[in-house]
């Protein structure tokens, strides 16, 4: 399927450095599901060469959710804008973090609904008037990092969608990662967001006392920041949790990229099932057999019927 | 007594044990071999609020609750008020009489309604507005009073087994107006204890405590009322193998059976329990095949192990439905059980699966409505809406359960219309069945079948490109289907109309082509689905009058089709149980055949009736309705139906009973 994106939009970016990514890990694409809502940056399963499964708008997660528990084997990625995860989605976007599937969830974060023609998203500072807005932004935006704190995800990241590079290596860990891991990706749109455009995250106008640009975003872990849970303390993990509350207030001219915070000691809700059925990780959903070849039921339900007999 | 049949009820206080006591009695009937049939009616309360639970025992079949009470057990005062004037004339109330002083004024939780008719009838009588007051003048409708002193009497417990806490002796209260109700109908004393021995398995000391309060109960019964009651309730000799049954567990046990490996859930009355049921029995004993039967299979390590079902708690009924549909996706039976509401939520889900040809159950419990409606009550409301929730045209199923019996078989046959047609079904099962009791014989687990249509095991070889058509064109609309994860290839799934291998298309031509690929699978269904499983007819051929109807009614229609029998009345009865696709022809056939056509359900306006006359053209000639929250009573559609043979009744009769 060709693609039908605007030239210059930042999905191509977060496409690129997925599809590197997905290369560079070399999965199987057929044991490899990309999930998406409805939007843009949605039809992005489309283009990539995995099964693909572009769903709802803003029902992005819950059906992530249902594939990855149905088959804890697959390898789940699921992808969207901001307004379908932090918008129509919000409350699928919280639930998830309680849950802590192991999958990864990168949205592309572009402040403005682009398919419908660029209506103000969630994540749009107040006040801001984009090309495409008659009257400035009149709602607050979401802070995406401090609500996935809040919300639970075990792994919180932002890139930036022309670092390809970089931002490869974000999905990478965050797909390695053993939990839920956020990923929030700056976006340019170039058709309807005319403030944070490519060159504003350059620098454009942002100089230094020197008069030099100066880009707009930096990377955490050239200034020594480590986001990582690494004992499971719980002073170590209230440590790290401060830091990343106080990065997720930078935004604008010092944007961090990179791994905000990450726990790994959280169980996985998989593990949570295991719990519950021991044989569920080892004999999942998708890989039980039910019925003999003749479809006689496999399932031998002798001990229920029993508690409920009376003659 | 009339009729071969004993009605008991027992109310009480929310929360205060109404529901193990009328579990108590109804199981203790059923293991001395009596056919049992059990209603719940409870407020949207969780303590406080009065609840009731009615039991109807019988020596022959019972299919349905009756409005006459024939011995009403009370432990609180409530209950008196509310119910003492149902008893019928030389019917029994069973009491404590350290209660006779208590004032109609004094129990907050009685509406007003219900205390202004009270004070009315006892005022034009001349009596007082009290629990002495009430029973008074139920006495004089010939009511028997027994009063049983609950408080020496447990104390008396007490002093057998050494237990001097007040309130573990007050939990007792409950068993002991059971035991006092089954002392007067001198029933075997043993069943009682045994049932209550299977009821607090668990705690064998509490149980055999309360096997105590059984025996102090049935001595003073014996000693104060020297047996009394007229009534005598007779266990039957049976060798049936038979279960005392709850619809929501039925249905949650043959979900297990037909291989539903995930369930998905928002907490919603009356359709939780169900999933809570999944909840507690996650872990699933398996029979493996043998090697003969299939070596591939018997060799994996897996089949050595237990199968289990994941069961989750969503955010929210979209959330309940996304991930069900994402389960059938990678290839799991799945489905969520809901309410209206819940359901309502769930409408933007069943497009996509439907567009995408996901199979996926939608359990329905449809309760009172619109909108919050009455949370805990019956209705029927809700066809018309499963029938056509979701935007634009997709296929889907839709089966309704008369009875819990059908119930059990409905769910399999649900997830293998799913699988076969890769649609969604929604199986409709109402609030009167979800919160039903009955003993029927053991399901007959031999009978299932497991139908999994053209569900596609890979890997995959061969496949051009490593793309799979999963939408190409096949007979009947059905094509094969790998799940997403298959090995050897990919496709595609979107809410977008699509090409064959999922990716968006706007062609004309592909779009009519999908169209008419889904559309025609409801077609192909209707060629496939045997009548057996989507229509019942009972009663003679040249009957006077056909009642139609679907879904819980069935068993009020049975039983009251029995009475007028009697009566020299021949009614015949159409069940349509497959609502989509419709069984136009033979409803067809039946009904230009019949005498008068009458249309029974628990809706306002006839829903079934009006999909009846849009697919046949052929009009129904009275409608039987009810819409007040309280599931038809055996007496209530046996009123109506005589009526209408009589030709006394108007075209459209409302009925009304219940409290």
């Amino acid at each position: 399927m060709h693609n039908d994106w605007c030239p210059g939009c930042g999905d191509f970016g977060i496409l690129n450095a997925v599809q590197m990514a997905l290369a560079e890990m070399n999965v199987d694409p057929s044991s490899t599901v990309v999930v998406s809502g409805v939007g843009c940056s949605s039809k992005a399963p489309h283009f990539i060469k995995t099964y693909g499964v572009h769903t709802l708008h803003g029902r992005t997660l819950p059906f992530a959710t249902g594939i990855k528990l149905a088959n804890p084997n697959l390898e789940v990625v699921a992808e969207g804008g901001d307004g379908d995860g932090m918008g129509i989605g919000a409350g699928h976007f919280v639930n998830s973090g309680r849950r802590n599937v192991d999958m990864l969830y990168i949205v592309h974060d572009n402040e403005v609904y682009g398919l419908t023609k660029g209506q103000a998203a969630p994540t749009m500072k107040l006040g801001m008037k984009t090309k495409s807005l008659p009257l400035p932004n009149i709602n607050q935006g979401i802070n995406p990092i401090m609500l996935a704190l809040a919300s639970g995800y075990t792994f919180i990241a932002r890139g930036y969608s022309y670092d390809v590079r970089h931002l490869k290596d974000l999905i990478i860990k965050g797909i390695r990662h053993k939990g839920f891991a956020f990923l929030d990706v700056l976006q340019p749109c170039p058709t309807y967001n005319d403030i944070q455009t490519k060159e504003y995250w350059a620098g454009e106008g942002n100089l230094d006392a020197n008069g030099h640009q100066q880009p707009r975003t930096y990377k955490l872990e050239e200034t020594g920041y480590d986001g990582v849970v690494h004992g499971g303390a719980a002073d170590e993990v209230q440590e790290k949790f401060q830091q990343a509350v106080l990065k997720s207030f930078e935004f604008g001219d010092h944007t961090p990229i990179g791994v905000i915070y990450q726990n790994e000691f959280i169980p996985t809700y998989e593990e949570r099932l295991v719990g519950r059925a021991p044989t569920y990780l080892s004999n999942p959903p998708a890989s039980q057999e039910i019925s003999k070849p003749d479809g006689t039921p496999l399932a031998n339900i002798d001990k229920l019927l029993e508690e409920l007999r009376v003659t | 007594m009339k009729r071969n049949d004993f009605s008991w009820m027992i109310g009480g206080v929310q929360g205060s044990g109404v529901d193990t006591s009328a579990n108590i009695f109804a199981r203790a009937a059923a293991a001395g071999g009596l056919s049992v049939y059990g209603k719940r009616e409870y407020y949207s309360n969780i303590k406080g609020e009065h609840s009731y639970f009615q039991v109807r025992v019988s020596r022959t079949l019972v299919r349905s609750h009756v409005d006459t009470v024939d011995m009403l057990a009370t432990f609180e005062e409530e209950t008196i008020f509310r119910h003492a004037l149902e008893v019928r004339s030389d019917g029994a109330i069973v009491y404590n009489p350290d209660q006779d002083g208590t004032r109609l004024a004094d129990i907050p939780t009685i509406e007003s309604p219900v205390r202004v008719r009270l004070n009315e009838a006892l005022t034009k009588s001349g009596l007082s507005a009290d629990v002495k007051g009430v029973l008074e003048l139920a006495r004089r409708g010939g009511v028997h009073v027994y009063a049983v002193p609950y408080d020496q009497l447990l104390k008396k417990v007490g002093d057998e087994f050494g237990e001097t806490s007040l309130s573990a002796l007050q939990r007792m209260l409950n068993v002991m107006a059971v035991a006092a109700s089954f002392a007067l109908l001198s029933y075997d004393e043993e069943l009682v204890k045994n049932a209550l021995r299977k009821q607090f398995r668990s705690k064998p000391k509490v149980a055999e405590m309360n096997a105590g309060a059984v025996g102090v109960a049935y001595g003073f019964i014996r000693e104060k009322y020297n047996g009394g009651f007229g009534f005598k309730l007779e266990p039957v000799k049976t060798d049936e193998v038979r279960l005392f049954v709850r619809g929501q567990s039925t249905v949650a046990m043959a979900k297990e059976l037909a291989g539903c490996r995930l369930q998905t859930y928002y907490p919603i009355t009356p359709a939780s329990d169900e999933s809570e049921y999944l909840e507690a029995h996650g872990v699933i004993e398996l029979d493996g095949p043998t090697a003969q039967e299939n070596p591939q299979v018997a060799e994996a390590a897996t089949m050595k192990q237990k199968g289990s079902i994941a069961v989750v708690q969503s955010e929210d009924e979209i959330a309940a439905v996304t991930m069900a549909i994402g389960g059938g996706i990678a290839g799991v039976r799945s489905s969520t059980s809901t309410s209206g509401p819940g359901f309502s939520l769930m409408a933007e889900g069943l497009g996509y699966a439907g567009i995408n040809e996901v199979p996926v159950v939608v359990t329905l419990y449809s309760r009172g409505g619109p909108s919050t409606g009455l949370p805990t009550r019956h209705e029927q409301g809700d066809l018309r809406f499963a029938l056509h929730a979701g935007h634009g045209e997709f296929p889907r199923l839709i089966l309704a359960s008369g009875d819990l019996d059908e119930a059990f078989y409905d769910t399999v046959r649900a997830f293998n219309y799913a699988e076969r047609y890769q649609t969604p079904v929604i199986h409709i099962v109402d609030k009167a069945l979800a919160n039903s009791d009955a003993t029927m014989p053991k399901f007959d687990v031999g009978k299932v079948k497991i139908d999994r249509g053209l569900f596609l095991r890979g890997p995959l070889k061969g496949i051009e490109n490593g793309e799979f058509r999963r939408y190409q064109q096949a007979a009947g609309g059905i094509s094969p289907r790998p799940p997403v994860g298959t090995k050897g290839a990919v496709y595609w799934l979107t809410g977008d109309e699509h090409n064959e291998l999922g990716h968006i298309t706007e062609d004309p031509t592909i779009r009519d082509a999908m169209m008419e690929k889904r559309m025609g699978k409801i077609d192909t269904a209707d060629s496939e689905i045997p009548m057996s499983e989507r229509v019942n007819f009972f009663g003679p051929e040249d009957a006077d009058i056909t009642i139609v109807s679907w879904g819980s009614t069935k068993g009020a229609i049975l039983d009251a089709m029995e009475w007028l029998k009697e009566d020299g009345i021949k009614v015949s009865f159409l069940q349509i149980r497959l609502i989509n696709p419709f069984p136009t022809q033979y409803a067809g056939d039946v009904l230009s055949k019949s005498k008068k056509v009458v249309g029974v359900e628990m809706n306002y306006s006839a829903q079934l009736i009006g999909i009846l006359r849009e697919r046949t053209c052929i009009p129904v000639d009275q409608l039987v309705v009810k819409y007040n929250g309280r599931p038809m009573s055996c007496e209530e559609v046996y009123n109506a139906v005589k009526l209408i043979a009589q030709g006394k009744a108007p075209k459209r009769v409302v009925l009304k009973a219940g409290a």
